[in-house]
């Protein structure tokens, strides 16, 4: 598609993104970098990044990374079910229960999470109904349970939306002419339909995995501070301790597992492209 | 479909912005300048503000904070973001040793008369020639607990350690409050620079993990009134508050002792607007709004004018808003340096992502 003959209106139209992207991304970038590698002096160091493997340190980015995973495999498992279901609804319904998954989005995500604390308490609605109902009650405040519960809920949408977008695109055609060679409906699933939705689930598991592995909220409020994760470390480093060396140090870290999450899903662009 | 909704979003918050950019306050209704405050969550009433502004005409800017170490990270990276501040008695002595908050001038604050001189004296350990700060509330920190839950008197830091009490358990999240507790059970001073007493202290704190329900700051007042545990790690100043919401709630001080601290109201290094802040501090030290604020918040005001005019008896004559520091074994915060900063701190981070 053509839009703009003439290549300079182009540049001119993207300019306030360029400008944007160099004060918001590029510049904030550079300073997690510079910071990440000096000392309060200023000189050169490794020091920051090799904090990481401290003790301390490296139980909480562990623990993050192993609670990132598990939500992103919960997520995933309750996101491809329902993207199906989406996809083979008809257009007019699936709009109203894809507006009814962004819906709690535009609620302040702090304020659900907070939500979820009084839900969740010894003594929370939640538990007061089971009471009533003379059924045991649930204990999973402060917990890496409820951190996870935390997890799934907020980045649930993030998970649905690329899985359904992907299914939706699969060619009707491509699944009838499998069928008309005689694949079951297992066959189908795992021959034609997975590997064609396989770009849609990966960028699922990039914007669920990502977010979960930097929060330092959900689980601050749903873990009582108790279990601590990187991201709540790097957020006392700037806002408690005054480091910002460290604590960028600690943000380079976390940008590594990042990128190679971004890696692996080029990767599986290109492949998916040929 | 999903482009349409993010053009009429996006068109919805940039209209919504505008028309706020509007409504904001004019500043000709403000005709002496503006005003930065920074000070503690949910410590004034807020009326109060409203009426400082329009005596003076001062547009006052009114931030929080939750801990101490926030505000001085706030204030470490530019000491012009406000004016007057409301830190602890340790912090203070920390901003006077790294410069960053300004000798006051008390010509200008004639209503420091109304405080009494005992908490002039307790401001020498922070602020030796009581030249920079003017305090604002004090207490103690002690146990809060749920008379229905807890059937044991409870005189001694120890019962945080007690496995009967598993789950039932907030403490302090924040770092020389959770020290002190396990500093003061093992006998040691809360100010210790040694960093074997640090040691055990950690180690007692990691032990008590496991009985910890949450480590919380501001929250432990409400969990506490909603019967969410059994014993909390509290300020004074909340005593008054939650006993009224619960009956059930009881504050104590421990036999080993506590901390005794001053929020004390300073100006800072940078400030651009000294004269208005000095008009705040002064306000603040006036008789009947010290009195309102402290209705208010209920955390012990040092007004003598205020303390006298209490109205309810059993208020001003509680042994838990004025305790006779006489009675208990008391010390307060100072600053450590950052050596033993960075001790502490390391070992709160140990403490905090310890397995349990």
């Amino acid at each position: 598609m053509k839009l703009f003959k003439n290549k300079n209106t182009a540049s001119l139209l993207s300019s306030p993104y360029m400008v944007w992207a160099f004060i918001f991304i590029l510049v904030p970038l550079g300073m997690v970098i510079y910071y990440g590698f000096t000392t309060e002096e200023g000189f050169f160091t490794f020091e920051n990044i090799a904090t990481i493997a401290k003790p301390g340190y490296l139980k909480a980015l562990i623990r993050s990374i192993r609670l990132a995973l598990i939500s992103t495999l919960v997520c995933l498992i309750l996101a491809y079910p329902l993207g199906m279901i989406l996809s083979s609804m008809k257009l007019t319904r699936n709009t109203y229960i894809v507006t009814l998954f962004i819906l709690p989005m535009w609620m302040n995500f702090l304020l659900r999470t907070l939500t979820w604390m009084t839900l969740l308490e010894g003594k929370g609605v939640i538990n007061t109904v089971l009471e009533s109902i003379h059924l045991p009650t649930i204990n999973i405040i402060n917990t890496p349970s409820a951190i996870v519960l935390g997890m799934v809920y907020n980045f649930l949408p993030f998970m649905i939306l690329p899985i359904y977008n992907s299914l939706s695109k699969i060619d009707e055609n491509v699944i009838n002419a499998a069928r008309d060679l005689g694949a079951d409906s297992l066959q189908t699933f795992l021959k034609i339909t997975f590997p064609l939705s396989l770009p849609g689930v990966l960028s699922g598991i990039t914007m669920v995995f990502i977010p979960a592995l930097t929060t330092f909220a959900i689980s601050s409020m749903l873990g009582g501070s108790k279990i601590l994760l990187i991201g709540n470390i790097i957020e006392q480093e700037f806002t408690q301790l005054y480091d910002w060396h460290l604590g960028s140090g600690l943000s380079i870290v976390l940008m590594i597992f990042i990128f190679i999450n971004m890696i692996i899903e080029a990767l599986s662009d290109k492949q998916g492209g040929r | 479909m999903k482009k349409k909704f993010l053009s009429v979003f996006l068109s919805l918050t940039t209209l919504s912005a505008l028309l706020s950019g509007c409504g904001a306050k004019n500043s000709t209704s403000y005709p002496n300048g503006k005003l930065y405050v920074y000070n503690w969550g949910e410590y004034i009433d807020e009326d109060v503000i409203k009426e400082f502004e329009d005596e003076t005409g001062i547009d006052v800017i009114y931030d929080m904070f939750e801990t101490n170490e926030i505000m001085f990270a706030k204030l470490a990276q530019d000491t012009s973001a406000y004016d007057v501040v409301c830190p602890s008695d340790y912090m203070i002595q920390k901003l006077i040793e790294n410069n960053m908050i300004q000798e006051l001038n008390f010509d200008n604050i004639p209503n420091i008369a109304n405080i009494g001189e005992q908490y002039f004296e307790s401001s020498k350990d922070f602020d030796p020639e009581n030249k920079y700060s003017v305090p604002y509330c004090w207490g103690t920190v002690g146990i809060l607990y749920n008379k229905t839950m807890v059937n044991e008197t409870v005189d001694s830091w120890d019962i945080l350690w007690d496995s009967k009490y598993s789950g039932q358990i907030l403490m302090q999240d924040s770092v020389r409050d959770a020290f002190m507790v396990a500093l003061l059970k093992n006998g040691f001073s809360m100010n210790t620079k040694d960093a074997s007493e640090i040691d055990i202290a950690t180690n007692d704190l990691i032990a008590q993990k496991p009985l910890v329900q949450a480590y919380v700051v501001d929250q432990v007042r409400d969990k506490m009134i909603g019967g969410e545990a059994a014993l909390g790690v509290i300020y004074s100043g909340e005593a008054i508050y939650t006993a009224r919401e619960n009956p059930d709630l009881e504050y104590v001080v421990p036999k080993e002792g506590t901390n005794v601290w001053i929020d004390s109201w300073v100006i800072t290094k940078g400030s651009k607007n000294v004269e208005n802040a000095e008009k705040w501090i002064d306000f603040m030290c006036r008789g009947d709004i010290a009195l309102r604020n402290f209705e208010y918040i209920t955390y012990s005001t040092p007004n003598t004018v205020a303390q006298e005019n209490i109205e309810d008896d059993a208020i001003r004559n509680s042994k838990v808003a004025f305790p006779d520091l006489n009675e208990i074994n008391t010390e307060s915060y100072q600053y450590l340096g950052i050596e033993t900063d960075r001790l502490y701190n390391d070992a709160w981070m140990e403490v905090k992502s310890a397995d349990y």
